[in-house]
């Protein structure tokens, strides 16, 4: 594999990465990974109206609350990020 | 194994609703999107919700905004939706359809966290549509019209800003400067990136304005300020001249007043005055009601409760925002306020409702104001209230709502009727309510009167042909005739000229305004003027059946011979033709006379021959055999129902005018056939049993055009809806007789007599599949048993976060006991401004109407009920106590035959979810049944070590799964006996099912592990598992090796274990080596083979395998938490599977769905589709034009009329 090819691959990683929030690198770890799936399944919850209101029954909230509540979560989906080891 | 999945009750849930004028004009119509469906809704002049049009659309609406161009009268339809694409329609009066205007693709499909479609935001003047995402994506389209006076749509321009949650969107009213749309943002890079939390803390939600730049055709982010951070929601206020423009920002406890350049002007939402200190007070849903001279803004909160929210402004300066309590109704999805002085109020559970504004809350009432707002250490000085009844708002109309259907059940329970009935749990909280669904249309009584002896007939009459209603009824006996004059009461008259000395054959208008009588020796010819006409008949000849139009009459003599008489220029009846048949008439038909035509051209003769003939009347062959159909036995009642041509419309879709003779024969089979309309010749057969009695047929109006009543063992309706014609049963007893009636209280009636009653009756809610009887419930029901012997229903219900019934009551004594001092206190003055006579009624707080108090997340309320269905009636009911609540349930024989039937339930005592699982303990009841069944005692109380979610009775014990161990338990003096248990399910069994020696375990994530258990050894073993992770939510037991079930993401998947290992495990030659031997990566040894996979789109609650009309093949049942019902059907045939998966694949071609997903991928959307052909997509076939019908008919070798025939077949095998 030549250099250039190298450097067109990345780039288009990059491309990818910024293009689409959640997307994959080498150097993911665990912690940003958790984090992507659970945005990825908070905004899935607030798109399709019968889980929402399916969650809404189990916990007897409106599903308005319900909505409110997984925007909040998305903030910090798995409580606070670990310390940086790097760097 | 291929199946026909077909949606029998459309989703009744709304997700959000709009109102605009969609067909123009002064008309006011609703859209309401109900998931994967959308409908238009009007209100009619009597106040009740009709459903114009409802479409299918193989997708999930998330957002709908409605939006008008300058100038225009006329508001389009915008749709953000799961399909990546943002869709633009209008709605087509003529047609009677959407016409999809534009479609731009933006992204993947999906509901994803960056593909915009879950917020729409529009320009108040129609310039320009906002479209965005969750997080990170904002697309402008900017919209204008052609010089064609087409709306055209620009490519997007992108308001993207990358690491930013979106928790909504609005358009800002600025007049005709540049478009600006605010959205309240949360950026959260640094958040992620902080270890420390400080970054997390301190993040801070901001109210960011986008600009529009027309010119430049450019978005720019043009001002961004902090707001509260629990803001959740915007609300455009009008600018522009009729306001101050800017937004009310909602957030938890607060509405604020923002705009550039302007302080906030924040106020404080009321609270009631029992909620529980913690807990916020978040609006939920908002409507704004603009006149020319004022505004103003309705919110909603969570707990239903309505403000009223105004702006004190000079011009674009706001100087005061007040908040004014103005009343409550169940929590909404979407409220939309109509120019016509209704509120529609789309009901995020249960029932939907319209209401009409009484007063617009400009009495005193609770209030918060900016210009009172108290801050103090402890934040801002709360405002409370106390809700009370209706004051504001009355309501008119309700359109029901299943949501969320917690389980259903299909069985028949009631002794005097043919088809089963579907039992569904509905709702949540205090509007929980168990609803017998049946199938066919609900119909209101409006009279009954008994009459003085058994009549046999009944027809109604009108004086004059141009008369609007009728005038007599007349009803005939064995020997006599009785006439019934209809006006402003129903009495009997003598001077109507008929003979009342006979009994009647027939009764009718003739010519313009005369009336004739048929009895059985001759035919009463009554003149306007009083003369009267009698045709004898000749020798000892009797009159045995009679065929009539308004022009022309045909008798059928004993022997067989026909007369056919017609009406002349004169008035006068005159003689035509004589024909012999060869043998006794059975029955007989003349079309009605067409349009602008003397006579019609076809006569129908059944004979006992089996044969049904069609005899021309033309002047120039008449009484000349034209055609002859046989049929498989003596037809009894003949009908020819002509069908007017349509070119689209409210009522139906594009066809030709086409006549149809119908046939009730005696076996109980409607035989339907197509008369062509020059030759007479018949085509296109189809028949129906509808009964174990013969069908009689006739004909009555409804909405204006023919349709058909069938009298069999129950009433049958045959009608053209949207373009179908379908037929529907009647709720109601078998009749003998009926007719058509219209009088001034009752425009479109049926008069009808059974057994010594007349009955007058109105047909409701056309095009319903279901009509539905309600009893109400205390909490949610979860689940429920039956009985089968007793025929009694056990439900178990549960809420949390509740007050129990003592504690409720107390608190609502305390409040009117507060509320009686403070009118004695205040006088009368006081008692006027609280409504007074609204605390005279029963109960002025309904826990329906306002909820239930609310309460901590570890309390719970929770109640077993034994309900006899069929008289409604509630015969026992235990309420749990402390914070015990019931969650599965179960009835059990155990070997020990001392109780006979005992019932078990498994409880668990304060759980909560968050943040993380817990309970004190769990339990399992078990109940001794008393009193025939009709109450429970409870005999003993076990303790677990887990919460049993699921229990069944298995082999004369009980098996609980209790989190993730399967025990089996047997019965014990004092408590229940473990007998044996396996420990090796993932997470937490939810369903366990029984068949011989296997038993199915359902895992909340895991799907469905087989397990054997070994008499012999006393043990429990799994044999087999699922490879897939289903998160299942409903499981049904199809065979001994199949398994149905249905996952949290809206699929129904069906597994087989393979044949040979089944056989394998049955035989076992190894001498129980299967048992021993291990899967590997912890998983079972075998594994099941997915059979069927189908993405319904929806959260299906219960399945079950049931039939729906008596003798008919069984399928599948599902019931949706949007409140829909479907089935699948197995076909039988492999060439019905060739013909559909054609009709299928033609479809998804020529007929995309509506909102741009495209329909393979759709119920492919978690797992591929597997070998299930979409009824509801092959169903859409008869609305498509008729030119692409023809060509789908071509490609299929087939015609139109083949194809609709067969959708009609495989419906009717169904339902």
């Amino acid at each position: 594999m030549q250099a250039s090819d190298r450097f067109n691959i990345n780039s288009q990683l990059e491309h990818l990465q910024a293009k689409y929030v959640g997307t994959g690198h080498a150097d993911l770890n665990r912690f940003e990974w958790a984090v992507n799936i659970q945005r990825d399944s908070y905004a899935s919850y607030i798109g399709h109206c019968p889980i929402l209101a399916y969650f809404a029954v189990a916990e007897n909230e409106s599903i308005g609350r319900e909505r409110y509540n997984f925007m909040q979560k998305m903030l910090l989906p798995c409580g606070l990020p670990p310390e940086r080891e790097d760097d | 194994m291929y199946l026909y999945n077909l949606t029998l009750q459309k989703p009744t849930g709304i997700v959000c609703a709009i109102n605009g004028s969609f067909s123009g004009g002064k008309s006011q119509e609703i859209a309401v999107a109900r998931g994967k469906v959308l409908d238009l809704l009007r209100p009619d002049d009597n106040g009740r919700i009709q459903t114009i049009l409802s479409v299918e659309i193989f997708g999930a609406i998330r957002s709908l905004a409605q939006f008008r161009l300058t100038g225009s009268q006329k508001d389009y339809i915008v749709v953000g939706s799961d399909s990546g694409r943002i869709v633009i329609l209008e709605y087509n009066k003529e047609k009677n359809v959407f016409d999809k205007i534009h479609q731009e693709t933006f992204g993947k499909s999906g509901c994803r966290r960056i593909v915009p479609g879950q917020y729409l935001a529009i320009d108040p003047k129609g310039r320009a549509a906002m479209i965005g995402a969750c997080e990170k994506q904002k697309l402008v389209y900017v919209l204008n019209r052609d010089t064609a006076a087409r709306l055209t749509i620009s490519s997007p321009l992108e308001a993207h800003k990358s690491h930013t949650l979106v928790y909504s969107i609005a358009g800002v009213d600025c007049g005709f400067d540049n478009p600006i749309f605010a959205a309240i943002e949360l950026d959260y890079s640094e958040a992620d990136q902080d270890s420390t939390g400080q970054a997390a803390s301190e993040a801070q939600k901001h109210l960011t304005f986008y600009e529009l730049d027309l010119g430049l055709n450019h978005v720019s982010r043009k001002w961004s300020e902090q707001v509260d951070n629990g803001a959740n929601m915007l609300v455009t206020v009008p600018g522009g001249g009729d306001g101050p423009s800017g937004v009310l920002v909602c957030a938890e406890n607060f509405v604020i007043y923002k705009n550039q350049g302007h302080p906030d002007v924040r106020a404080v939402i009321p609270r009631r005055a029992d909620l529980p200190a913690e807990r916020g007070c978040l609006i939920v849903s908002a409507a704004t009601h603009k006149q020319k001279s004022m505004f103003f803004f309705l919110l909603q909160t969570e707990y239903g409760d309505i403000f009223k929210v105004t702006l004190e402004h000079d011009n674009e300066r706001v100087t005061e925002l007040k908040i004014k309590y103005f009343d409550t109704i169940p929590v909404t999805a979407s409220m939309c306020v109509l120019k016509t002085g209704f509120l529609f109020a789309a009901s995020e559970f249960g029932n939907h409702g319209l209401y009409q504004f009484q007063a617009l809350g400009d009495e005193a009432d609770v209030e918060s104001s900016s210009a009172t707002l108290m801050e103090t250490e402890e934040g801002f000085q709360p405002v409370f209230f106390q809700p009370r009844g209706l004051k504001n708002l009355v309501r008119i109309d309700q359109v029901e709502s299943l949501m969320p259907i917690m389980d259903m059940k299909v069985i028949n329970l009631f002794d005097n009727e043919e088809t089963p009935q579907i039992f569904t749990l509905c709702g949540r909280g205090p509007r929980s309510s168990l609803r017998i669904l049946r199938p066919g249309l609900a119909i209101s009584e409006m009279a009954v009167s008994q009459l003085p002896g058994i009549p046999s007939a009944v027809w109604t009459v009108k004086k004059n042909v141009t008369d609007e209603f009728d005038a007599y009824i007349v009803v005939s006996f064995a020997n006599a005739t009785l006439v019934l004059s209809i006006g402003e009461t129903v009495e009997e008259v003598s001077d109507s000229g008929f003979l009342d000395t006979t009994p009647s054959l027939a009764v009718s208008l003739l010519g313009e305004d005369s009336l004739m009588q048929v009895h059985p020796n001759g035919i009463r010819h009554i003149r306007e003027d009083g003369r009267i006409n009698e045709w004898r008949t000749p020798g000892k000849k009797t009159i045995v059946k009679v065929g009539y139009n308004r022009l022309q009459v045909v008798i059928a003599l004993s022997g067989g011979e026909l007369i056919y008489f017609e009406v002349d220029v004169s008035g006068q009846l005159m003689e035509v033709e004589k024909h012999e048949m060869s043998g006794d008439v059975a029955c007989l038909d003349i079309a009605p006379v067409p349009e602008g035509r003397q006579r019609s051209r076809f006569l129908a003769v059944g004979s006992y021959d089996n044969t049904i003939r069609i005899l021309s009347l033309d002047p120039d062959d008449c009484l000349q055999i034209l055609a002859v159909q046989s049929v498989s036995s003596s037809p009894e009642s003949l009908l020819f129902l002509e069908v007017q041509a349509s070119v689209g419309g409210e009522d139906g879709a594009d066809h030709p005018a086409s006549l149809f003779l119908n046939a009730g024969l005696q076996t109980g089979v409607l035989f339907r056939t197509v008369v062509d309309m020059v030759t007479g010749q018949l085509s296109d057969n189809r028949s129906r049993f509808l009964g174990l009695r013969a069908p009689k047929l006739f004909s009555a109006i409804v909405r204006g055009r023919r349709a058909m009543l069938c009298l069999s063992s129950r009433p049958w309706l045959g009608y053209i809806h949207q373009g179908h014609f379908l037929l529907t049963p009647l709720s109601y007893e078998t009749l003998e007789y009926t007719a058509s009636f219209s009088s001034d209280q009752c425009a479109e009636g049926v008069v009808a007599v059974a057994g010594d009653a007349l009955r007058v009756f109105t047909i409701e809610r056309l095009g319903e599949t279901f009509n539905e009887t309600m009893i109400p419930l205390r909490y949610t029901p979860r689940k429920f048993v039956l009985q089968p012997k007793r025929k009694l229903l056990v439900i178990i219900e549960s809420d949390q976060g509740a007050f129990n019934a003592e504690e409720r009551e107390a608190a609502r004594k305390e409040f009117f006991e507060a509320a009686g001092v403070g009118n004695n206190e205040n006088g009368n003055v006081d008692k006027m401004e609280n409504g007074g006579d609204d605390e005279d009624k029963d109960d002025p707080l309904s826990d329906e109407q306002y909820g239930y108090p609310k309460a901590e997340s570890e309390k719970w309320v929770s109640c077993i009920r034994v309900l006899d269905p069929r008289e409604a009636r509630t015969t026992c009911l235990l309420e749990l106590q402390d914070n015990e609540a019931a969650f599965s349930v179960c009835t059990v024989n155990f070997h020990d035959k001392e109780y006979g039937t005992l019932l078990a339930v498994g409880t668990a005592k304060s759980l909560q979810f968050l943040p993380k699982r817990s309970f004190t303990a769990g339990y399992i009841h078990i109940y001794r049944f008393l009193e025939d069944g009709k109450s429970l005692e409870l005999l003993h109380k076990t303790e677990v070590d887990g919460i049993p979610l699921a229990l069944c009775s298995f082999q004369g014990r009980l098996l609980a799964g209790i989190g993730s161990v399967l025990k089996l338990y047997d019965l014990g003096k004092r408590k229940l006996l473990r007998k044996c248990e396996n420990k090796l399910f993932p997470n937490t069994i939810i369903s366990i099912n029984t068949y011989r020696d296997r038993i199915y375990v359902g895992d909340i994530q895991e799907s469905f592990h087989y397990c054997k258990y070994r008499r012999d050894e006393n043990q429990l073993y799994i044999f087999a598992d699922d490879s897939y992770p289903r998160w299942l939510t409903a499981s049904n037991h199809i065979d001994f090796d199949t398994m149905a079930g249905a996952d949290k993401f809206g699929n129904i998947y069906f597994v087989r274990l393979p044949q040979d290992v089944s056989d394998e495990i049955e035989e076992d030659p190894t001498g129980g080596k299967i048992k021993w031997e291990q899967g590997k990566l912890n998983g079972a040894p075998n594994k099941v083979e997915e059979i069927v996979q189908f993405h319904v789109g929806d959260v299906v609650t219960s399945l079950q395998k049931a039939s729906l009309i008596p003798g008919g093949g069984e399928c599948i049942i599902y019931g949706t938490v949007m409140g829909s019902v479907g089935a699948f059907l197995p076909f039988t045939s492999r060439d019905d599977v060739d013909f559909f998966s054609h009709l299928e694949m033609h479809m998804r071609q020529e007929h995309p769905p509506l909102c741009g997903r495209d329909h393979m991928a759709y119920r492919s959307a978690y797992f591929p589709v597997k070998d299930v052909i979409d009824g509801d997509l092959c169903e859409q076939f008869p609305t498509l034009p008729a030119d692409l019908q023809r060509k789908i008919a071509d490609e299929l070798d087939r015609t139109p009329g083949e194809i609709m025939k067969k959708l009609e077949e495989i419906r009717n095998k169904i339902i």
